[in-house]
């Protein structure tokens, strides 16, 4: 077992070093920072140079790399082009706001799905059954930019219930405006995961143990909880790591359109500004809390699934 | 009719004594969810076919006496703009007609490529295994390990905006899908007696994976393609809403959103309807591609 952490440990590592250099090769690929940066006032050839001297952009790409990665690894991703501090710094400045939208998101698609899965499920065929999964596949169906400009529409023209944009002071200010943020990026999860919860719920069901369970005279509601739930989430759980880097590439789209200032928000605009130095931090970092969460959600598999076993 | 073959009617003739409801067709014709989701599409590709026959205007023609109308059935609306038109009085039915062109287009073309490309991959890797299969497994780790939105993104800003270049863009993130299912279904088939057979007769390696492989693995593969066109409807939406996507001068779903977002508090219908077709048109491909998953392979739920 540890030998496996270990060996899954490592090549974490190298995925992340992976992602690192395709980033780092795709943005030294795209529009020259200094020429962006200078764009006022007439630069003479001397000034381009210095300031390309000081950015290490005259350096070939392979030392420019490896600097990076010894800085990184320091949690120096250099200073950010436009804000003029440290891009760490910027990018774990609005990394709670993110993390903050992702929980939300993930707790109210977990309040709405799992209810919904399980009941679609045991009543089988019914009106609510039928029901469910339509709502799920419209869920699905939904463009998640637009589901938000439509709740912003609806509770925050037009009934004003809700704030429009940003995020709120103090506890109620911030969860009320926390509501149409996590609700836009926790639909599409929702949907995804009842319609995934109701098919293997109805896998478990028609298994044996649970006809045991039955005949020694359980009662209905205890072998759903204790028996049939256990079992039925373990492909929930299989795909939650990869159900992760889609929910926080969601969050891109639904920080931009509620401004909320979170690193998605700040990535866009970076990737806009040619602030390589942010993007690299936030990509890097990212990507980390990517890998660390697939990572775990393995190691969580093998502990909930005691016939799994890992050599 | 009889709805399940009786001792005499089992033989040459049962055939066509058995119910229509059967054959493909017949079980398509009546799940409701699939007529629904076929005749709607059907619709779809309609208008993306005859935009320039059936959309009243052309949809890059400005009215600027003519901004912000309202739908016709509305105050301020007419007849003239049934669904009213935009902030600088492009008329915004013609333009969601004309926008079902490049939705349509670049699914499929995505989802073709991706899918070639994808399933190529996929069937070398579990087929020959070995150091293939572990490089590929590897480098679709990587394009996984990545919030798609963001590497999608990123490339953009490399390449620019266009159309080509967002057909890159979404083939590049979007063949790995193709090539983990694949690799797992070539995994499956590989061990089946009849593949044993076949390359014990001596068949060259190609032959074998085209003629018997390929076609047992190319129902779920199909099942993928279509419920991946949703998703890339989905995305390219959502890229030119971002002001990522085609050109400005192509009416795109995605980027009508975008225009109308100023306009929030004044012209809602400026977002609402242009979303609304991306909906639609996302439904009616996941409603076609569930019955198909429901028929070809229901083993295939978790796609």
């Amino acid at each position: 077992m540890l030998t496996y952490v270990i060996r899954r440990l490592l090549y974490a590592i190298v995925v992340l070093f992976g992602v690192t250099l395709l980033v780092f090769i795709t943005l030294r690929l795209t529009g020259d920072p200094v020429q962006m940066l200078l764009q006022n006032g007439t630069p003479t050839k001397q000034d381009i140079d210095n300031l390309r001297h000081a950015m290490h952009l005259d350096q070939p790409l392979y030392l420019q790399y490896i600097s990076f990665i010894t800085g990184a690894v320091h949690g120096d991703f250099g200073n950010s082009l436009r804000y003029k501090d440290p891009a760490f710094q910027e990018v774990m400045s609005r990394m709670p706001a993110t993390l903050e939208l992702a929980v939300a998101s993930y707790l109210f698609a977990l309040v709405l799905a799992i209810p919904s899965g399980i009941l679609s499920a045991v009543k089988r065929g019914g009106a609510t059954d039928l029901f469910t999964r339509l709502i799920s596949l419209i869920g699905i169906s939904f463009p998640n930019f637009w589901l938000g400009l439509m709740l912003i529409l609806l509770f925050g023209v037009w009934l004003k219930w809700l704030p429009v944009s940003g995020r709120g002071e103090g506890f109620v200010g911030s969860v009320r405006s926390l509501v149409m943020p996590a609700v836009t990026l926790g639909l599409a999860y929702a949907a995804t995961l009842s319609r995934l919860l109701r098919s293997s719920m109805l896998e478990v069901l028609h298994a044996d143990f649970v006809r045991t369970a039955r005949a020694k005279g359980l009662r209905d509601t205890p072998i759903l909880v204790r028996h049939a739930l256990r079992n039925a989430l373990i492909p929930v759980v299989t795909l939650a790591g990869l159900q992760i880097g889609f929910l926080l590439g969601g969050a891109v789209i639904v920080e931009v359109v509620f401004s909320w200032p979170g690193v998605g928000r700040l990535v866009v605009d970076a990737i806009n500004n040619r602030d390589y130095p942010i993007v690299q931090a936030a990509v890097t970092l990212l990507a980390a809390i990517l890998i660390l969460a697939n990572l775990t959600v393995d190691l969580l598999y093998a502990v909930i699934d005691p016939r799994i076993h890992y050599s | 009719m009889a709805t399940a073959p009786v001792e005499s009617e089992l033989g040459r003739n049962a055939a066509h004594r058995r119910s229509w409801r059967y054959g493909i067709v017949g079980r398509f014709l009546t799940d409701p969810g699939a007529v629904f989701g076929g005749v709607l599409l059907a619709l779809l590709i309609f208008a993306a076919v005859a935009a320039p026959v059936i959309s009243p205007y052309d949809p890059n023609s400005t009215d600027l006496v003519a901004r912000n109308t309202p739908p016709a059935w509305l105050a301020k609306g007419s007849t003239r703009h049934l669904l009213g038109t935009d902030p600088v009085g492009r008329d915004l039915l013609s333009r969601i007609i004309y926008g079902a062109r490049v939705s349509l287009s670049v699914g499929i073309i995505v989802t073709i490529l991706a899918a070639a490309f994808g399933v190529l991959l996929g069937l070398f890797a579990g087929y020959y295994g070995g150091w293939i299969d572990e490089v590929l497994m590897r480098v679709a780790d990587l394009f996984l390990a990545f919030p798609f939105i963001l590497l999608a993104i990123t490339i953009i800003s490399v390449l620019g905006a266009g159309l080509t270049n967002l057909i890159i863009v979404l083939v590049v993130t979007g063949w790995v899908q193709y090539a983990r299912l694949a690799r797992g279904q070539v995994l499956g088939v590989k061990r089946t007696q009849y593949v044993e057979a076949a390359q014990v007769a001596g068949a060259r390696d190609a032959r074998i994976l085209l003629r018997h492989i390929l076609p047992n693995i190319i129902a779920s593969v199909i099942v993928l393609a279509t419920l991946q066109v949703a998703f890339v409807i989905l995305t390219e939406a959502a890229l030119s809403f971002l002001g990522l996507g085609v050109k400005p001068s192509i009416p795109t779903w995605g980027s009508m959103v975008n225009d109308g977002r100023l306009y929030i508090y004044t012209a809602w219908w400026v977002i609402t309807f242009p979303g609304l077709a991306i909906m639609v048109a996302v439904l009616a491909i996941n409603m076609v591609g569930d019955w198909l998953r429901d028929t070809l392979d229901p083993t295939l739920r978790v796609l």
